[in-house]
């Protein structure tokens, strides 16, 4: 089957064709925010539960787990912010993601002829976007206060105790969102794991997942030409 | 403790069966501490730095006797001073010698996340392992006393050992061997109990000390290190000893039920993902359908 990306100004709907999702830049982004994020996931859940102590053991055991941890988180906030950089304006909610979302058990039940055409991303990746951007944010403030172990005197002690307890829930929150976004990009939406490896998707996927985003593409290909 | 094990049960040839035998024996260990005889010396202080091994570093000067504002990493046995003034206008130098309390119910033992970090044994000492701290500082926020402190060079935490390496050897704590009043005693909890209480009654019946008593506080379960006041209604006066301490309702909450909670909603999540794969699959690329996309 021969692949052609579409970067040349043409395109013809033929069933091989190939189309450019994600460019090198946002695939490279993507992963190193998800080697920060499982860095601070794991090192996170060993401190969590005694069950998951283990882990802490992966990663070189719990002192050093616990050195590094609120550093990767603060190298995974700058990656977000980077992300956001790169993908707020596609991540902004939009009338077609409202009219999906009204229609989202279609989505969920695999009943995607139901669907209204969505944009380059889905409702569902945006909020998974967004909240792993407010999550981080909430960790990074929350982190800190758990981070200098001598920077709360006795007196301001609530601090601590805000602090775990904002840090537990935005952790649980973003693992509940990383668990569905895990899920969906690799079992369930076939052919998105690979395009965020090497970046390419069939147009036949383009137009079943993302067919306001693939007509857009298309249109802008055939303007310049 | 390793002594217990070799107390004898059974004599051969011995008339009569072995003396002490059927004695029931009271393992818990409790310090008592009678503020109404301390003196403010800070010979306990000394003692504590000698024996575990620390040496006097410079320090804060407060207006007071107090050798520093409050216990540190490598100073954990501190004399509180503090002026207190009566009801009737009287000054009361009040001394007391703040250190772990040995909780019963320890809330940096609850709050810690590392295996092995902080152990009880079952003399009551609670006592903390270094080589197992990842020095997170999560035993800080579980203590109502204010006592785990950070070395920040070696990142982990250190607090009074209740001297668990001498006591383990039938010893008593250093800082017990060096008061020259006698107003530190160490024996089991029971005897301290009993000591504390005949001298609390003392005070109250022969000194006019009227709300003297023993400050043994039920919110931690009891604890290791038990004080005689002249005033127990009051031991905030005494530099700031809790009147009613417990272990947060926050750490408990964060170390019980919201554990199950997390927990359970991790466990829900990725159970979920699975039953959704068994009953919807991957999504179809639905094939092109006529005059649709494709077409610039
Ligand atoms: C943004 C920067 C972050 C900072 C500065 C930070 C810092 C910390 C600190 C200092 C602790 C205390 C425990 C320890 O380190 O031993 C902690 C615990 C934890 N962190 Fe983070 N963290 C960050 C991001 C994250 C992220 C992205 C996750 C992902 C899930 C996470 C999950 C956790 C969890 C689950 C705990 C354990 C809470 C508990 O013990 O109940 N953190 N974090
Ligand atoms: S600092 Fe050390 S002793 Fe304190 S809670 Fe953390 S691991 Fe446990």
């Amino acid at each position: 089957m021969s692949t052609r990306v579409i970067s040349s100004p043409r395109t013809t709907g033929e069933p091989g064709e190939r189309i450019l999702r994600y460019s090198l830049a946002e695939r490279i982004h993507h992963w190193v925010g998800f080697l920060f994020y499982f860095y601070c996931l794991i090192t996170g859940l060993a401190f969590w539960s005694p069950y998951m102590y283990w882990l802490a053991a992966l990663v070189g055991g719990g002192p050093t787990a616990r050195f590094w941890h609120p550093w990767f988180g603060v190298a995974f906030t700058i990656s977000m912010f980077w992300m956001y950089a790169m993908w707020d304006r596609d991540m902004r909610i939009t009338d077609a993601d409202r009219r999906w979302k009204a229609a989202i058990k279609s989505y969920i039940e695999n009943d995607d002829q139901n669907l209204p055409p969505e944009g380059r991303f889905n409702y569902g990746q945006k909020l998974f976007f967004w909240v792993m951007f407010y999550g981080i944010i909430l960790l990074l403030i929350s982190g800190i206060g758990l981070w200098f172990v001598e920077g709360i005197p006795s007196s301001l002690r609530w601090l601590r105790y805000l602090s775990v307890t904002v840090h537990v829930i935005a952790a649980l929150a973003t693992i509940g969102a990383f668990i569905i976004h895990v899920y969906m990009g690799t079992a369930m939406v076939r052919g998105g794991f690979t395009s965020i490896i090497r970046g390419e998707v069939s147009t036949a996927w383009a137009k079943t997942h993302h067919r306001l985003w693939y007509e857009q593409v298309t249109r802008r290909q055939s303007a310049g030409r | 403790m390793s002594q217990a094990t070799l107390a004898i049960k059974k004599i051969s040839g011995h008339p009569g069966p072995a003396p002490g035998a059927d004695v029931e024996r009271d393992y818990q260990v409790a310090k008592l501490i009678d503020t109404t005889t301390c003196i403010g010396c800070k010979a306990c202080e000394v003692a504590c730095l000698e024996w575990n091994g620390y040496t006097f570093t410079e320090t804060t000067f407060d207006n007071s006797y107090q050798t520093m504002p409050s216990t540190a990493w490598n100073y954990w046995n501190l004399i509180k001073f503090n002026e207190h003034e009566r009801e009737d206008g009287t000054l009361q130098l009040l001394m007391r010698k703040d250190q772990c309390m040995h909780c019963a119910d320890p809330g940096c033992l609850m709050a810690c996340p590392a295996d092995g970090a902080i152990v009880q044994y079952t003399n009551g000492i609670v006592d903390f392992q270094q080589q197992n701290c990842i020095g997170c500082g999560y035993c800080v926020s579980g203590c109502p006393f204010d006592i785990p402190k950070f070395n920040p060079t070696t990142k982990k935490m250190f607090k009074c050992t209740l001297c668990s390496d001498r006591v383990s050897q039938g010893l008593e704590p250093a800082c017990i061997k060096s008061c020259p009043t006698g107003c530190l005693h160490f024996g089991s909890k029971e005897d301290m109990t009993y000591l504390a209480e005949s001298r609390a009654k003392q005070l109250r019946e022969n000194f006019g000390f009227e709300k003297a008593g023993v400050y043994d506080p039920a919110g931690v379960g009891g604890t290791g290190v038990i004080y005689v006041l002249h005033d127990v209604t009051d031991p905030e006066a005494y530099g700031g000893l809790p009147k009613d301490p417990h272990i947060p309702w926050v750490v408990r909450f964060w170390k019980g039920p919201a554990k199950w909670i997390g927990n359970l909603a991790m466990l829900f999540g990725v159970l979920g993902v699975t039953l959704h794969y068994f009953r919807y699959g991957p999504k179809e690329i639905h094939p092109p359908k006529n005059g649709d996309g494709g077409k610039p």
